[in-house]
């Protein structure tokens, strides 16, 4: 297979069973040098066995997969010599000081002296750890360890950085930091692929999403085009009665291109938002709370995987 | 083959967290062994007559040596090892570089090997120090503690590649490793046991060891020693591959 050379990931009939189980089922997708490239979807939806194929750490079923224009099947540790990985659980030496994981991990790939230092140093001040290089990892808080996770990724200079749920678990303070410095590393042109449930994160982030479940692509496409081409510009979301949510969607049916009943809430995607509210203030429904915004990912990811939408 | 120098840089990952402890470790696994040389070597030894004309304390403390050595090795590279493996996922981390599995597994034999030198240094220190170290043949028994601790990493790490859980690892000890330190005539001649008996300890490795740390230890070397030799190194090498297979298996397929 010839590989195209702006493609840093190519995936063909990407297969993965585990026995009878198809965790991945036969699905196709590029990424480019220098995007940031998220996969989105559910517990168990696949993501973690995709990027898992990727970093050649699980051996594929069927199908092709290319990583930096070599055969995950051949050339394994060409492969990962170039590639930066942060798994979805934290294993860094717990024993072994900040500094010192750095070191050792620097040295798996023959990565060794003075200049291995260096590079450690520079990685500590840009994750804003160097005061914590003589700390023992197994002392950090959980938003330190996700940073020296990811720090320790990049000991390589990896071309391409894969991340499997960066920021899971992080308090939002934490969790902005690591998305402040994955947009800096973009910027430095290196390729990102990310794995996420969380959507404003896969919005903030990611040049380029696939949204999957069950082991098969839902979408795949730039943020924007999935929200406009799925939900449109705007959500109405509602909160009223459970028993009132079908008579008020039997009223409002031809001033809406969809809906999505969320249990507590009811979104709608009015046609002209305007008309949609005059219609709702005539009827008799006890709306206890309202609000017109921005449709996001969110309302692609409920209405490509979620139950309860009515088209 | 898929094994290259890397085993080395696995090596000393675990060479420089055994640095931070070394100490403990150190104190923890060597007064053991002294344990025993005193209840067995000064209790009980008064009771016992010589044996191979040797003062019992004589004749048994080489042989703690290889036990020493044995323990300090299966402990490694079973709960150690599990931890590494299981809970910190030290291994998966390592297998993201381009040091594979193999060399993850090797690169374990390897330290738990050196473990096992270490530990039996210690013991030879100790009781050349209590002057029961006559022979300089005694440094031959350095090149047998490595091939020991490859015996016994080998056995140990197979293990901790087929258990389903940290409970597992008792059976290890009390079906393997405690019949061979019972049963490898480091306390007592075999000749005195039931022929099966004795047919069931050439089977294991620690009898071999045994053989040779005593007889280097005590200077009455012999060709046979080298039957010794040959048996462990025929061991090392029908069972080397069986932990990468199960070690693949385990955390790949
Ligand atoms: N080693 C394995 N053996 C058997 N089944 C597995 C294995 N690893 C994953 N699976 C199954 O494959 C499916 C996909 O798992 P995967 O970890 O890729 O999901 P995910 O999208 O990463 O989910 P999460 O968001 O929870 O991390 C799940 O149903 C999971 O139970
Ligand atoms: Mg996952």
């Amino acid at each position: 297979m010839v590989s195209n050379k702006s493609m840093v990931v190519e995936a063909t009939k990407l297969t993965k069973k585990y026995g009878n189980f198809m965790a991945v089922d036969n699905i196709n997708f590029d990424i480019r040098a220098g995007e940031c490239f998220g996969f989105l979807g559910p517990n168990g939806a696949g993501k973690t066995t995709t990027v898992k194929m990727i970093q050649c750490f699980s051996p594929l079923t069927s199908g092709t997969l290319n990583v930096l224009g070599m055969n995950v099947q051949h050339e394994e540790r060409k492969i990962k010599s170039r590639l930066g990985v942060v798994p979805q659980e934290d294993n860094l030496d717990p024993e072994l000081t900040v500094m010192q994981n750095l070191i050792i991990y620097a040295a798996y790939f023959d990565f060794k002296g003075i200049k291995a230092q260096r590079k450690a140093k520079e990685l500590l001040d840009f994750f804003e750890l160097g005061e914590k290089r003589d700390a023992l990892a197994s002392n950090l808080s959980g938003g330190m360890k996700r940073r020296l996770t990811i720090a320790r990724a990049l000991i390589n200079n990896p071309a391409l950085l894969v991340l499997d749920e960066p920021t899971n678990g992080l308090d939002p303070r934490a969790r902005h930091m690591v998305w402040q410095k994955l947009r800096e590393l973009k910027n430095r042109n290196i390729t990102l692929v990310l794995t996420t449930h969380y959507l404003e994160e896969a919005h903030r982030l990611c040049d380029r999403l696939l949204i999957m479940a069950g082991g098969k692509i839902l979408d795949l496409g730039t943020p924007k085009e999935m929200v406009n081409k799925h939900i449109g510009d705007e959500v109405l979301e509602l909160n009223i009665p459970p028993e009132q949510m079908s008579p008020l969607l039997e009223k409002v049916r031809k001033h809406i291109h969809g809906s999505l009943n969320l249990g507590t809430s009811l979104c709608l995607s009015p046609k002209d938002s305007k008309t949609l509210m005059t219609v709702l203030q005539e009827t008799p429904f006890d709306l206890q709370y309202q609000l017109l915004r921005p449709a996001n990912l969110e309302d692609v990811f409920f209405k490509l995987t979620g139950r309860g939408l009515e088209q | 083959m898929r094994i290259s120098y890397r085993v080395w840089h696995v090596f000393m990952r675990n060479f420089t967290v055994f640095k931070k402890t070394w100490l403990a470790n150190v104190m923890f696994n060597f007064i053991e062994p002294l344990l025993y040389l005193g209840a067995m070597g000064f209790g009980l030894g008064v009771f016992v007559e010589d044996i191979d004309g040797l003062p019992y304390i004589n004749w048994m403390a080489p042989g703690l040596i290889a036990t020493s050595a044995m323990w300090a090795a299966a402990l490694e590279c079973t709960y150690d090892s599990y931890m590494r493996m299981n809970y910190q996922k030290t291994y998966h981390a390592i297998i993201a570089t381009p040091v594979n599995l193999e060399e993850v597994v090797v690169g374990e034999i390897l330290f738990g090997t050196f473990k096992s030198l270490l530990y039996g240094i210690i013991i030879i220190i100790v009781i050349s120090a209590l002057g029961l170290v006559p022979s300089p043949w005694v440094l031959l028994v350095l090149p047998v503690l490595a091939l020991e601790g490859l015996a016994v990493t080998e056995l140990s790490i197979t293990w901790t590649g087929l258990v389903p859980g940290v409970d597992a690892f008792g059976f290890f000890f009390t079906l393997v490793i405690t019949p061979m330190f019972l049963f490898s005539g480091v306390f007592f001649p075999l000749d005195g046991l039931p022929v099966l008996v004795q047919v069931i300890a050439w089977f294991m490795p620690l009898y071999h060891v045994v053989e040779l740390t005593r007889s280097l230890t005590l200077g009455t070397v012999g060709p046979s020693l080298l039957y010794d030799v040959l048996w462990l190194v025929v061991f090392i090498t029908a069972i080397f591959k069986l932990p990468l297979y199960l070690m693949r298996k385990r955390l790949i397929d």
